[in-house]
């Protein structure tokens, strides 16, 4: 210390000479040595740090650490360990029977989770997020079921799709009655008041009673007589609550003409085996399942 | 440090009011402020070699460090049967399954404002000694002085008392000194892995535990941390010591607003002690104190301090001064307790002739120990009404409805069911408030019965279907109906119910 230093009276401890305004004075509060040296560890640690691990920035990337350490890398290797931990899940789901699935609870837990991923990437495009189904897209959620509600009516349409080129897709084509002229506007108009009166939705009686008699000529073959509709050949019932495109008149006539024919692309090839079956454990569950 | 009396003086752009005819031979004011000698800006440490204080507090923190190292080792040992499943450990903070049992005590993790407020307490409580008695804390109490008296103590066994610490440090190496100093850092690793291993125990079953950690199989985190305290206990308890409690800790601050003139502290009776000085022979009795100023208050400080400077931040207030200074008076002839438990109110009286009473009660510990009441009471009151049965409902919204093919809508939820018994319970779920409605759970896409079994202590999840026929959705009150939804325990008939809303469009 200097051989000038002063003591202040009240602390008793020396000032560093700095007077300011007269009589401010500092006093001489050194710091421990030991914080200086705690300062030079973390220097030494951050140094460290730079030369083991990605840390500055460069002109086209960056300074990439002796350790090689990635965070992609790193993701890669959870996912990785993720599969391999579903591993044996995997092999149980494949060699258990599709209608044992649900008696066993951890399997049906396992199938119900990656089904509900993979149905978030594949399926929801056209079913939506909750598979609520749009207009052509149907609702997965509720009991009506064109290709049949079981299991394995579900597993088939998944696995071979709908009115695609797979050799066992879901076939069945309803005739353009209107594009192809096969009935006359007025017939068509009539028998769409007919399909309504079904399920007590039309208003008129008299072009309802004339429908009927078009629709056992050209309907009933694929429909049923009382409008139950085919599960083999994807006829819609269409005495039910839930119409796939609509239920306005309109939406009925715009189907006779049309014949419709939404398509499904067939999984099978696209996604594994395992995850196809997983997909049909997951719809089957969402509350419609038979 | 040399610097300026008046740091402007010396600043040559500065005129200094000096008649500048003279200007060529002019005296300049100034210093060399950056001189190499003093011009260090860090202190460096100065040890402190505590001696062996003998007397009723040395005798008293031994007795409150069997204690508190007695629990801290004890407790996770322990045993408390819950019954199957669950841990038989008395205290355990369960992270695996997210439980803390204590004792009879088990707190979910929702629950954890128990814990909150058994924190407040504390904290109350510390106000509240504070405000009595000074950092009663610090001085017996406080993990860090635990420690450090027991790494002191240590040092004591191999390398001997003050004197003899201060020699061997001065001594040049050799192979007593190399096998002292080794013998008392060994010791403090041991005893640092022990604190280590200890605390691990709190967090897994402790004996399955130290089979595991002996054969070398228990997880890698338990290895961590028992690294991690062991690593801290020794750097701060062996090495950092009083360090600890002058630079890094902030209760030595916050205790300045805890106390006041009538809070007991470890005091130096200066109108007793004052003008200090060693006795001489033939002088006449009465002109000094009785403080013969023979420093063993300071020998015996483990912050190195003195405790004649009144009260101070690095002061914990351990009293082993107070036990040093009875020893001297005693030998000296003089009254004891120069150096005492007093409070600042007291020390100004007895000052004046005069005694001030303590006063325990007054406004400050009052305020606190009505606020300890308080929290006290609301926590016992939640406690005992802490339902053993949660339920949350959480309505399915994409969609938020579904038609089925008769025409009826169907609403989902999901429920789930915090179990707190140590039992598996069945649940019947029920509605109220929503007319000629169906209850039903998915159950591999069909409907099953309404009811749910939530296993021991735990949480039961489950998606609940209630469905309205198409002709009675006109009898709802709004396309968003608001009902209750209920569960209820098959065995005892507990009910717990959520109200949400059925969306009919």
């Amino acid at each position: 210390m200097s051989k000038h230093h002063e003591i202040d009276e009240a602390t008793g401890v020396s000032t560093t000479g700095h007077v300011w305004d007269g009589d401010l004075k500092e006093l001489n509060k050194p710091l421990p040595r030991w914080w200086l040296y705690t300062m030079y560890a973390c220097t030494v640690w951050a140094i460290g740090y730079w030369i083991l691990y990605p840390a500055w920035p460069t002109v086209n990337g960056y300074t990439k650490g002796m350790l090689g350490y990635s965070q992609r890398e790193t993701v890669m290797r959870e996912v990785q360990d993720g599969r391999k931990a579903q591993e044996s899940f995997r092999k149980e789901l494949a060699a258990t029977p599709m209608a044992d699935v649900r008696k066993k609870p951890e399997v049906l837990r396992f199938a119900n989770a990656i089904g509900a991923a993979a149905f978030g990437t594949n399926c929801a495009p056209c079913h939506g997020r909750g598979a609520q189904g749009f207009s052509g897209y149907p609702n997965l959620n509720d009991d009506d079921w064109i290709w049949g509600g079981t299991i394995d009516d579900i597993h088939k349409t998944i696995s071979f799709g709908i009115r695609g080129e797979h050799a066992d897709s879901r076939a069945g084509e309803m005739p353009k009655f209107g594009i192809d002229k096969l009935l006359e506007p007025a017939q068509i108009n009539d028998t769409a008041e007919y399909v309504l009166s079904m399920s007590k939705k039309s208003n008129d009686a008299a072009a309802a009673g004339r429908g009927s008699k078009v629709y056992a000529e050209n309907c009933a073959a694929c429909h049923g007589e009382k409008g139950e509709g085919n599960k083999e050949l994807g006829a819609p019932n269409l005495a039910d609550a839930i119409w796939l495109y609509g239920s306005r008149k309109d939406d009925v006539i715009m189907s006779i003409a049309t014949g419709r024919g939404g398509k499904m692309p067939a999984w099978s090839g696209r996604l594994d085996d395992v995850t196809v079956k997983a997909l049909a454990v997951y719809v089957h569950n969402l509350g419609g399942g038979k | 440090m040399e610097m300026p009396k008046d740091i402007r003086k010396a600043d040559p752009l500065q005129p200094s009011g000096h008649d500048l005819s003279h200007v060529g031979r002019e005296h300049a004011d100034v210093t060399a402020v950056n001189a190499s000698e003093g011009r260090s800006l860090y202190a460096d440490r100065q040890w402190v070699y505590p001696k062996l204080a003998r007397g009723y507090y040395r005798r008293l923190k031994w007795a409150l460090m069997a204690i508190t190292l007695g629990l801290y080792y004890i407790v996770p040992w322990i045993r408390w049967n819950r019954g199957p499943d669950l841990p038989s450990q008395a205290v355990i903070l369960d992270m695996q399954h997210e439980r803390f049992f204590m004792f009879g005590l088990e707190i979910w993790p929702q629950e954890f404002y128990y814990v909150t407020g058994l924190l407040i307490l504390a904290s109350l409580t510390l106000f509240l000694v504070t405000a009595l008695a000074g950092r009663v804390w610090c001085g017996y109490f406080c993990p860090q002085t635990v420690w450090t008296d027991l790494m002191v103590a240590i040092e004591r066994f191999w390398q001997g008392d003050r004197n003899a610490r201060i020699r061997l440090d001065k001594e040049p190496w050799g192979p007593v000194k190399i096998f002292k100093k080794s013998m008392t850092h060994l010791s403090w690793l041991a005893l640092a892995i022990a604190t280590g291993g200890a605390f691990v125990f709190y967090f897994a079953d402790a004996p399955t535990l130290l089979k595991q950690l002996l054969n070398g199989t228990a997880p890698a985190t338990a290895y961590m941390f028992i690294g991690i305290f062991a690593g801290t206990t020794y750097v701060l308890g062996g090495i950092a010591r009083e360090q600890v409690c002058i630079y890094m800790c902030p209760w030595p601050r916050i205790q300045g607003a805890m106390i006041d003139k009538d809070s007991f502290l470890v005091s130096y009776r200066d109108h007793r002690g004052e003008p200090r000085g060693p006795i001489r022979k033939g002088e006449a009795p009465g002109v000094k104190g009785d403080c013969i100023d023979c420093k063993a208050c300071i020998a015996v400080c483990p912050m190195g301090i003195d405790i004649r400077d009144g009260a101070q931040l690095e002061c914990i207030q351990c009293a082993l001064c107070i036990d040093a200074c009875d020893d001297i008076m005693h030998k000296v002839g003089r009254k004891d307790k120069l150096i005492g438990y007093t409070t600042l109110a007291d020390l100004e009286a007895e000052g004046t002739g005069s005694s001030a009473k303590p006063k325990l009660v007054r406004s400050r510990t009052m305020l606190y120990f009505g606020l300890i009441a308080a929290v006290g009471l609301i926590m016992l009151g939640t406690l005992s009404m802490r339902s053993v049965l949660e339920l949350n409902v959480l309505p399915e919204r994409n969609p938020f409805f579904v038609r089925l093919s008769d025409g009826s809508i169907r609403n989902t939820y999901t429920i789930k069911i915090l179990n707190k018994l140590h039992e598996p319970r069945t649940f019947a779920i029920k509605v109220r408030n929503l007319p000629n409605a169906r209850v039903a759970i998915a159950e591999g896409g069909a409907e099953a019965e309404a009811k749910i079994t939530a296993p021991t202590d735990a949480i039961g999840e489950t998606r609940v279907f209630v469905i309205v026929p198409e002709d009675k959705l006109a009898d709802l009150s709004a396309d968003a109906h608001t009902f209750d939804l209920i569960v209820m325990d098959v065995k005892s008939g507990q009910e717990s119910h959520r109200t949400t809303t059925f969306r009919r469009r």
